[in-house]
Order: structure tokens, then sequence, then C-alpha cells
């Protein structure tokens, strides 16, 4: 083809500017997508790309791609990228979109993200009517993941999940997740559309670019599902697979406007920004004037064998989730790796509970203490449901004169002591924790003072229990020094 | 073809490393003036051949096609206007 005839002639449709020029993905093609020929999302992401084109704002469009055969969304558009996990497109797009009110945030999902596992995300967001755009690609089957029957899946149409052809009575019917949404107040405009032949298709780059516009315009929540072929799934050939779109799967699929308030809608003003950083605290109550500075680097350098694995039990009430909190604070004060774990449970309303706290030199893989290295046992029951669980060598510190034969272990060391009456010596047996805490300190002898100090300033808001505290830590700390020298509480 | 006193419409440029030869453009073109090759390409499949003439410029096949640029469509323009509009893209496509 000479150029000379070529510029008689004028492009008119081509490559939308807002996909890359070629593909990371692949070196040797990369100008090819990796989506199947015949591929309804290949579709669907032109028409994507070239509304973004037309309304002129691929530089502030995010695109937050799924899980699916559509995943690598990133790899196309050369737009913002974001990937969600399986199905929370929505909750990422609006979090994005309200972050940055002045983007167009488009979450992209297929059927088995959208209506499966991601179902609570896509209602909530239509129902709170976020200012986002879904474009929603029905292809009523798990494709990436090799045919597994989705809430879309027709009755009678196979899937490795259904083999013997979907049953209501089995599987359900398929859920019409378009129809549902437009139940709802807040969506301004949902439409569902087909790939089925030319008419459907140009009607589907109506409805997408429509979506959009809206955002644009500043309406609302849009949603526009594509009933898409999925020729290799569907063991068709791609033409085939097209007049299946057509012939079948509409049936049950009617493609209509769903809910069109888009004439009603008034622009709403963009969400106001978040609150700034530094005003945080403030906002959340937590002033931090009159404390101390911090030891973050108090530890320079952390043993990384320093693995502090501590259970703390008792009864509710006993201030065993505060005993952990203080002691977690405080290493990360030091400038620890640290994790605190509470055990919920119904068992806290005047039950036993417990907690889980770690002190570590290197980053820590699980808060769960399985096998702790010391036990704070606030109570018989506690000692008798965790003592067998203490890693040799390890310490239990028991708030009793003496440890119970029936748990007395000779590979562990023992501080058993009456916590709670030297608690009230000291003014309120409700402080036992607290002298637990400073026999515990004396044992592990990582964290410095002014560490616990501090996060006992941060968790404690009265200064008379403050005060309290510091003495039961002070006492806590003597009785373990005592014991050591006359091995008196020593098991 | 340049010789015809009558200039199609529209003309037709695939890009023969990108087509997959699903066969939808041809299927979609409503005067059917695009067939699959015999040919393979070297990913081994039939990739979209113009035929050549009858090309209206309706771009039906472009947004039929599932790939990005495997199409490309141009337009006749009126020689006495500027053309100039993504000309120098179009004639880097590869052509068949
Ligand atoms: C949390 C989680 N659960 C399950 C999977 C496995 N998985 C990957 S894709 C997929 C289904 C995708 O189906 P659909 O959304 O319809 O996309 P399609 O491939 O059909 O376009 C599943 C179940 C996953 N990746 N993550
Ligand atoms: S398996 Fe189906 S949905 Fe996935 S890329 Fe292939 S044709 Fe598309
Ligand atoms: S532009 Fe229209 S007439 Fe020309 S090949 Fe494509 S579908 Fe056929
Ligand atoms: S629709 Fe696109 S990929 Fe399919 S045969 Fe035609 S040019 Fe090739
Ligand atoms: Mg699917």
């Amino acid at each position: 083809m000479s150029s000379e005839m070529v510029s008689e002639y004028t492009v008119v449709h081509e490559k939308a500017k807002s996909f890359y020029e070629s593909y990371d993905r692949k070196e040797e093609l990369p100008h090819q997508t990796h989506f199947c020929p015949g591929c309804g999302h290949g579709i669907v992401h032109k028409m994507l790309a070239q509304a973004i084109d037309e309304l002129g704002i691929q530089d502030k469009t995010i695109l937050v791609g799924p899980i699916g055969c559509s995943v690598f969304t990133y790899y196309y558009f050369d737009v913002g990228n974001v990937s969600a996990a399986h199905g929370r497109a929505p909750a990422v797009a609006t979090a994005m979109k309200r972050s940055r009110p002045e983007s167009i945030v488009i979450g992209y999902q297929g059927d088995g993200d959208l209506s499966a596992i991601g179902s609570a995300e896509i209602l909530h967001a239509a129902n709170r009517g976020e200012h986002i755009t879904v474009i929603f690609v029905n292809n009523g089957i798990y494709s990436m993941t090799g045919g597994q029957a989705a809430p879309t899946t027709l009755l009678g149409q196979k899937s490795t999940t259904t083999p013997g052809g979907r049953s209501a009575a089995t599987e359900g019917y398929p859920l019409h997740v378009s129809e549902l949404l437009a139940t709802l107040q807040a969506p301004v405009y949902i439409e569902r559309v087909g790939l089925g032949d030319n008419k459907q298709i140009a009607q589907a780059k109506r409805a997408i670019k429509r979506a959009v516009e809206n955002q644009v315009r500043g309406l609302g929540f849009s949603l526009v599902e594509v009933l898409s072929p999925c020729p290799t799934i569907w063991k068709m050939p791609p033409v085939e697979a097209q007049h299946w779109v057509n012939d079948v799967m509409e049936k049950t699929f009617p493609l209509a406007v769903l809910c069109d308030r888009t004439k009603e809608a008034v622009p709403r003003p963009l969400a106001a920004a978040g609150p700034a950083l530094e005003d945080i605290p403030h906002l959340l109550g937590v002033h931090e004037e009159g404390l101390p500075e911090g030891n973050s680097a108090a530890i320079k350098r952390p043993a990384e064998d320093l693995d502090l694995r501590v259970r703390v039990a008792g009864f509710g009430g006993q201030g065993v989730l505060l005993l952990g909190e203080v002691l977690a604070e405080a290493g990360l004060d030091a400038g620890l790796e640290v994790s605190w774990l509470p055990s919920y449970g119904p068992e806290i309303r005047s039950g036993t509970s417990n907690c889980h706290v770690r002190l570590a030199g290197r980053p820590i893989d699980s808060p769960l203490v399985v096998e702790p290295n010391v036990l704070l046992a606030m109570n018989e029951p506690s000692l008798r449901k965790f003592y067998a669980s203490v890693h040799p060598d390890g310490w239990i510190l028991y708030n009793g004169e003496t440890i119970p034969e029936e748990c007395n272990r000779k590979d562990v060391h023992v501080l058993a002591c009456q916590f709670s009456q030297v608690a009230d010596e000291l003014g309120d047996p409700r402080v036992a924790n607290m002298v637990m805490l400073g026999a515990l300190l004396e044992i592990a002898a990582v964290l410095p003072e002014a560490s616990i100090d501090a996060a006992l300033l941060r968790l404690v808001k009265n200064q008379r229990w403050v005060q309290l505290d510091e003495r039961a830590l002070a006492r806590g700390r003597e009785l373990y020094k005592e014991a050591e020298v006359s091995h008196a509480c020593r098991g | 073809m340049m010789d015809e006193a009558k200039r199609d419409r529209g003309l037709l440029r695939i890009d023969t490393d990108e087509c997959k030869g699903c066969g939808l453009c041809v299927e979609a073109c409503p005067p059917k003036v695009i067939r699959l090759s015999d040919r393979l390409n070297h990913s081994g499949y039939r990739t979209a051949i113009y035929a050549g003439k009858g090309c209206s410029g309706c771009g039906i096949c472009f947004m039929a096609c599932p790939e990005p640029g495997a199409i490309t469509v141009m337009r006749l323009t009126n020689r006495k206007s500027d053309v100039s509009t993504g000309l120098e893209g179009a004639t880097q496509c590869a052509g068949n």
C-alpha cells in the first residue's frame, strides 16, 4: 500500500490513547492482550478506554481492577491503577474516591468477583451511593479458575461445579444483581447491556461512557452490567459465543435500563477533605501534652533473638488486658516489635479472660502466643488452663500462695505469691496486675523504666491510678528480687 | 484500487501480530469485506484480512474486535481539507 494513497484517508478508529503503547506483561508480544480470542473483556476494555479518551479524563482516572481473567487491567490502561482483593473493588474504590474526590474512580469486576465473594461490597457501595462507576462483566461463570459456577450461572448451565447443569433446587436461581441494586434509593444509573451483536455493542459503548460521564458530572453511583462472551470456558467458537449472549443469556438477564435518576440527580458537592493527620490524635481524644517524649531509641539494637511470648490470664475485671497493653505499649515505646492480642469472648463477662503479648527483636509472624515463655496466671482456673503450655525453662507467675500439686512442673521457673493481697496492702486489690507486671519486667529485664512510665501515662488517664500503678510495679520488682534472694517462692 | 474512479469511503488496516483470528470482525462487517487469511501468523492464528474493496469506514469491526489496536479504520477525506490527524501513526501500523 503506497503512502501516497493512504494520505487520502484519515484515521477515524484506532487504538485508544488511554491504552499503553505496548504492554510490559510479555516481551515477545508487547501489543497483544492476554485474553483468549473473542473474549468479551477485550471489547469492554476498549469501550472503557475510549470513554476515558472521549471524556478527556485519562490523567485523573483511577481504575480498580479485580481478581479474575481481567486482573491485568494495569498492564493495559495508562491511568492510575489499583488491584483490589477478590470482590473488594467497590470498597477500595470508595476509599480512593473519598480521599481523592477530584479523581474519576472506576471499578472493573467479573461476575464471580462482584456477585459472589464481593456481594456485600457492591451492595453497600451502591446503597451508600458512592460517587464511583462500576463496570460489571458478566460471563456467567468463574472463568479464570477454570469454569466453576457463579451466582450468575444460568439454570441448566454446566460448569465444573454443576456438572449436571445448574439446578434451582440445589444452587438456587441466577442472581440478578443489577435488578437488586436498582431497588436501592441511592444509585443514579444502572443498565444491563450485551455484546451479542452490533446493535448491542453500540449500546454497550454508549452505556459505559454514560456511566463514567455521570461521575464526571458528580451525579453519583453508576453501574453497567455487560453480558460478555467467554468462548474458552463456554467451549464455543467466538462467533457462536457471541450469539449465545443474544440467544440464551439474555433470556435470563434481559437488557434494560434498570434505574436512571440522572435527570433528577443534582451534582453533589465533593466530599469534604478528611482531617489533617496532625488533627487525628485530638479527634480521638488522645492528648499528647505532658506525655514523656518516648524512648523509641532506648533499645538501640534489640537482640535479634529477643522473643518474649507472654500469656496473661485471669478473671474479667482483674486488669488482664490492661496489663498486656501496658507491656506492649512500653515495648513499642522502646523501639521493639510488639503485638497485643486480646482474647475476647463471652467469657470476659465475669469469666476468665486472657491476652497474648509478644515483644521481639525481629518482625513478628503471628500475634498468637501458643507456647508462652512467661505465663501470668491471675487465678487458679487460668493456671490450670495454661500451665502445660509454658515453654520449658519459661516462667509461671501465679497469683496464689503455692502452685497446686497437679500443676507443678519441674522444667519451669515459678514465682507464686499472693499478688492480690500485696496489691490490697498497697491500697487496692485491683492493682495486682501491675504488681505481677513489675515482677515480669524484672525477670525479662528488657524494657527501660522510662518506657513503662510512658506507657502508663498513655493508657491510664487517672493520675491517682498512675501513681498507684507505679507503686505496684515497684513492689512487684521487689517481690521478684526478694524471691531471687530467698528462693522462697521458686519451684 | 488507486486507479479506480470511485474510491471506497473506508480503508482498513490490520495489525497481523495483534490479531487473534477470532473472526468477530468478519461477522460484524455489514458489507462483508473482511475474511480470515489462509496462512497462519507466528502465533498460529488465521488473521483478519481486508478484502481490499468496499469498506464504508463505519468502524463497526473496530468496536467488535477485542484487541486494542488490531484494527485501524480510516475514512476518505475531502482532498481540499487538511489531512493530518493520526495519519503518521496509521501508516506505521503493520499492514497485511
Ligand atoms: C479471596 C480469593 N478467593 C478465591 C480466589 C480464586 N479466584 C480467582 S478468580 C476467581 C473467579 C473469577 O470469576 P469472575 O469474577 O467471574 O471473573 P472472570 O474470570 O469470569 O472474568 C476466583 C474464585 C482468589 N483469587 N481470591
Ligand atoms: S477464559 Fe474466558 S473470560 Fe477468561 S480470557 Fe478466556 S475468554 Fe476471556
Ligand atoms: S469499517 Fe465497516 S465496512 Fe469497513 S471493514 Fe470495518 S465493518 Fe467493514
Ligand atoms: S476481531 Fe480483531 S482479533 Fe478478531 S479476527 Fe478481527 S481483527 Fe483479529
Ligand atoms: Mg465470570
